[in-house]
C-alpha cells in the first residue's frame, strides 16, 4: 500500500511535508469530525425546534424561580418558596452527605472484611467470602428496596426498638443522642484540630532528630498534652456544656437528638454494605499482591502479627489498593443517586423533579452532569495527591 | 546395642497420635483451622454461636414457620404469621407475572424459550474451544429468532407489541443487545483513543469520560425525557429500544476502557512487525492486535458484564418492566402488598444465580489463563 509513488512529483511532496499516512490521517479526521458535527447540529436544531414548538424556555433562568417543591430531608434551611437553586444546593448536600459518610463507613467495614477474608481463622474467611459473593451478585437496587422494605417493617415510633439507652429505632429512622454544638464547642473543637496540626510538624521534627541520632523519642507525652490536655483547657476556659440530649417519645414522633430518615438509613446501608464487598475484595487481592517474603522477614525478626499487618503489610498493599479504591469511591458517588427510588432527595432526584415541573430537560441534565464530573474531579484529584504521597520513593 | 537394634521397631512419637482415623483428622483439621490460638478460638465460638442463631431464626422464618400454599387471594393466615414466619405463597401466585410480566399469559411459552434460548447462547459462548468465527452467525441467527418469537406476527404467531414485554427476558435482551452492540463499539472507541489523530482522540476521551462521569440514572432519564427532544417532528422512538440506546452507549464506554487497557499491554513489537509487514490499519488491528489484545482482557471483560447484567435493574425508575420492577409491581396487590421481602428473596436468587455464573466462569478463565 505504501509502495513508493514515483508518478508524484517530489517537489511537491517537499513543499507539503505530509507523507501519504498523514494525508490519509487528516482527511480520516475531517470526515469523522464533519460527521459528528453534522449530527449533534441535527440534533441541536431538532430540539431547539421541539422546545420552541412545545413553548419550553430554555437558559438558566429558572433557577431563581419559586421551586414549590417540598423537601423532607435536609440538612439546610429551606422552604418550598424558596428559588429552585436553592433546591439543588440542599440536593448536592443530600447527595455528599450520602457520599462521604459511605465511602468512610464502606472503607472501613470493606477494609474489615477483606482482612477476615485472608484470616487464619477458617469460619472467619469463610463467612467473609460468602458476604462478598452474595453482596457482589445481587443488583444494588434490589439491596436498597430490600432495606427500604425492611425499614418500613419495624415497629411504630411508640414501639420502637431500644438497643441501647438514648437510641431508637423505629419505622421513623435511627434516632441517636446528639451534643448540641454551640460557639464555645466549635472552640474546643478548633483547639483539638490545632493540636493535631502541631502533632503533626512535632512528629516530623523527632522523626527527623532520630534520622540524625538513631535515638528514639516518645512521641505520646506530647500527643497526651496537645490533643486531650489542650481542648480541655479551652473546654474549661470558655465553660462549654457537653450535655447530651437524649432524644425523648412525645406523641407520635421523636424530639431532640439526631434523626436518620429511614429514607437516608436505607440509602447508606445500601451503599456501604454493597461497596464494602468490592473494597474487601481490593484490600484481600493487594494483600496478596504484597510477596511472601516480607511476612516471612518481618516473622523472622519476630514483629507480632498485627505489627507486621499495619507497619509492613498495608503500606506496601496500599499503593496496589488505592487506584481500584478510587474507582470504588466514585461507584458509590454515581450510585448514591438510586436515591430516586427510595424517595431520598439526592441531586438527582431534585434534578428530576425540577425537570418534570418545568419541562427544561437539557438544562437539568447539564446540572447533574456538572454536579457530578464535579464531585468525580474533586474525589480523583485527592485521590492521585494522595496516591503520589504514598508511591515507592526509590533511592 | 540393644537400643538400637530396638530403635527401629520402637514407635516414634507423631505415630501415636492417631492421625489416620477420620476423628483424629477431623480434630487436627479444627484444631488448625478453628483453635489455633487464643484469639482464633474466641472468634470462632462467637462466630458459631452468632451462626447458630441467625441459622435458627432463618429456618424458623424461611421454611418452619412458612405458609407455602395458600388459596385464591385468602392471605388472612400468611398475614396472621407476619415477622415469624414467611409467606412463599406469593411466589406461586406471582412467578408468572414476575417472569414476563404482562406477556399474554396463554402465549408464555414464547419468552419462557427465549429465556432458554438466551441461556444456551450464554453457555456456548463460554466453551473455549467454540471461540471461532462461525460463533457471530449462530448469534446472528439467535437474535433473529429471539426477535421473532418476542414480536411474533409471523409464522402463525400472534404480533405481541413491546410494551407488553416484561420479566426476565426483558432483563436478558436489555443486557445482552446492550453488550452485542456495545462491544463493537468499545473496540473502535477504544482503537480512537489510541489513535494518533488528535480531532478522534479528543472526541473518544469526551464521549468515555462523560459518560463514565455521570450516574447511569441520568442517562436513562436523558433517554427517556431529553432523547425526543431531538429527534424530528413525528418520529418517535419506542421507550424500551429508547432504553436499551442508551445501555449500548453506556456498555460502550465501560467496555472500551477495558479494552483500551488490553491495548496497552500489547508489547511495542506487535505493531512494528505488523507495519513491516505492509498491513493496513484495520488489518492490523484486527488479525494481531485486538485479538491478542482481548484475550488479556477477558477477566475484567466478564466483570463488566456482571456489572452491567446487575445495572439493567435501573430501568425500574424509568418504568421500563424488567425483572425487578415485575416484582415491584406484583406487590401492589392489596392482598399481597406486605410481602415484598419473600417477592425480592426469589427475584435476587435469579439474579444471583446469573452473576455467581458469570464469576465463576470468570475466575476459571483467570486461573486458566495464569501462566506455569
Amino acid at each position: 500500500m505504501t509502495t513508493s509513488t514515483p508518478e508524484l512529483p517530489r517537489r511537491r511532496r517537499m513543499h507539503l511535508r505530509l507523507n501519504r499516512q498523514q494525508i490519509n490521517g487528516l482527511i480520516w479526521q475531517i470526515v469523522v469530525v464533519a460527521i459528528a458535527v453534522a449530527i449533534f447540529g441535527w440534533l441541536w436544531s431538532n430540539a431547539l425546534h421541539n422546545l420552541s414548538v412545545r413553548r419550553i424556555s430554555t437558559g438558566f433562568a429558572f433557577l431563581g424561580r419559586e421551586a414549590g417543591m417540598p423537601i423532607a430531608d435536609s440538612w439546610l434551611a429551606y422552604s418550598p418558596r424558596d428559588p429552585y437553586a436553592r433546591a439543588f444546593i440542599v440536593g448536592i448536600v443530600n447527595t455528599l452527605r450520602v457520599a462521604v459518610i459511605g465511602i468512610v463507613l464502606a472503607t472501613v467495614l470493606g477494609t474489615l472484611i477483606g482482612i477476615a477474608r485472608l484470616s487464619s481463622n477458617w469460619l472467619l474467611s469463610r463467612l467473609a467470602a460468602v458476604y462478598v459473593e452474595v453482596l457482589r451478585d445481587v443488583p444494588l437496587l434490589l439491596q436498597l428496596l430490600f432495606w427500604y422494605v425492611l425499614m418500613q417493617g419495624l415497629p411504630a415510633a411508640r414501639a420502637a426498638w431500644k438497643p441501647i439507652e438514648g437510641v431508637f429505632l423505629s419505622n421513623r429512622g435511627l434516632v441517636l443522642p446528639l451534643i448540641p454544638i454551640e460557639e464555645a464547642n466549635l472552640w474546643v473543637i478548633a483547639a483539638a484540630a490545632a493540636g493535631l496540626g502541631a502533632l503533626y510538624l512535632l512528629r516530623q521534627q523527632l522523626v527527623a532528630r532520630q534520622m540524625a541520632d538513631g535515638k528514639a523519642r516518645p512521641l505520646w507525652p506530647y500527643a497526651l498534652a496537645l490533643l486531650v490536655g489542650l481542648p480541655a483547657l479551652a473546654s474549661f476556659g470558655l465553660g462549654a456544656s457537653w450535655t447530651i440530649t437524649l432524644p425523648e417519645l412525645r406523641g407520635f414522633n421523636f424530639v431532640g437528638g439526631l434523626t436518620l430518615a429511614p429514607e437516608y438509613f436505607a440509602l447508606l446501608i445500601a451503599l456501604v454494605t454493597y461497596t464494602s464487598a468490592f473494597i474487601a475484595e481490593i484490600v484481600r487481592s493487594g494483600i496478596q499482591a504484597v510477596p511472601r517474603g516480607q511476612w516471612d522477614a518481618a516473622n523472622a525478626l519476630g514483629l507480632r502479627r498485627s505489627f507486621v499487618l499495619q507497619r509492613i503489610v498495608l503500606p506496601q498493599a496500599l499503593r496496589v489498593i488505592i487506584p481500584p479504591m478510587t474507582s470504588q469511591y466514585l461507584n458509590l458517588t454515581k450510585n448514591s443517586s438510586l436515591a430516586v427510588a427510595v424517595g431520598y432527595q439526592d441531586v438527582v432526584s431534585i434534578a428530576n423533579t425540577t425537570l418534570n415541573q418545568t419541562g427544561q430537560a437539557i438544562e437539568a441534565i447539564a446540572l447533574i452532569m456538572a454536579v457530578f464530573l464535579t464531585i468525580s474531579l474533586g474525589i480523583s484529584l485527592f485521590m492521585n495527591w494522595y496516591n503520589a504521597r504514598i508511591a515507592l520513593v526509590e533511592r | 546395642m540393644t537400643s538400637i537394634t530396638d530403635a527401629p521397631q520402637s514407635p516414634l512419637p507423631f505415630d501415636a497420635r492417631p492421625r489416620r482415623t477420620p476423628a483424629g483428622r477431623a480434630i487436627r483439621w479444627l484444631r488448625t483451622n478453628l483453635f489455633a490460638s487464643v484469639t482464633s478460638s474466641i472468634i470462632s465460638v462467637v462466630l458459631i454461636a452468632l451462626l447458630a442463631k441467625a441459622f435458627v431464626s432463618l429456618v424458623q422464618w424461611g421454611y418452619w414457620n412458612a405458609i407455602w400454599i395458600v388459596s385464591g387471594n385468602q392471605t388472612g393466615p400468611c398475614r396472621s404469621i407476619r415477622g415469624l414466619g414467611a409467606c412463599w405463597a406469593v411466589i406461586p401466585e406471582k412467578y408468572r407475572f414476575i417472569l414476563f410480566g404482562t406477556y399474554p399469559f396463554n402465549e408464555q411459552w414464547r419468552p419462557a424459550l427465549v429465556c432458554l434460548i438466551f441461556i444456551t447462547l450464554f453457555w456456548v459462548s463460554s466453551r473455549r474451544n467454540w471461540w471461532r468465527k462461525e460463533l457471530v452467525l449462530v448469534w446472528a441467527a439467535a437474535l433473529i429468532l429471539i426477535g421473532v418469537l418476542m414480536w411474533g406476527g409471523v409464522f402463525g404467531l400472534s404480533y405481541v407489541s413491546q410494551d407488553r414485554w416484561g420479566g426476565l427476558p426483558v432483563t436478558l435482551i436489555l443486557a445482552t443487545f446492550g453488550l452485542a452492540f456495545g462491544f463493537p463499539l468499545g473496540i473502535v472507541v477504544a482503537l480512537g483513543r489510541r489513535s494518533k489523530l488528535p480531532a478522534i482522540r479528543s472526541l473518544c476521551v469526551l464521549y468515555v469520560e462523560l459518560i463514565r462521569g455521570v450516574p447511569l440514572i441520568s442517562l436513562l432519564f436523558m433517554a427517556s425525557v431529553m432523547f425526543p427532544l431531538f429527534l424530528p417532528d413525528g418520529v418517535n422512538i419506542d421507550k424500551l429500544l429508547r432504553a436499551q440506546i442508551a445501555f449500548i452507549l453506556y456498555a460502550g464506554a465501560y467496555l472500551a476502557e477495558v479494552i483500551r487497557g488490553g491495548l496497552q499491554a500489547i508489547p511495542r513489537g506487535q505493531h512494528d512487525a505488523a507495519d513491516a509487514l505492509g498491513l493496513t490499519y484495520w488489518k492490523k488491528n484486527g488479525l494481531i492486535i485486538l485479538p491478542q489484545a482481548i484475550r488479556h482482557v477477558i477477566p475484567p471483560l466478564v466483570n463488566t458484564f456482571i456489572a452491567f447484567f446487575k445495572d439493567t435493574s435501573l430501568v425500574l425508575i424509568i418504568g421500563i418492566f424488567d425483572l425487578l420492577t415485575t416484582a415491584k409491581t406484583s406487590i401492589i396487590d392489596p392482598a399481597w402488598q406486605q410481602f415484598s421481602v419473600e417477592v425480592y428473596v426469589f427475584v435476587g436468587v435469579i439474579y444471583f444465580v446469573f452473576c455467581f455464573a458469570m464469576s465463576r466462569y470468570s475466575r476459571q478463565l483467570e486461573a486458566q489463563s495464569r501462566p506455569g
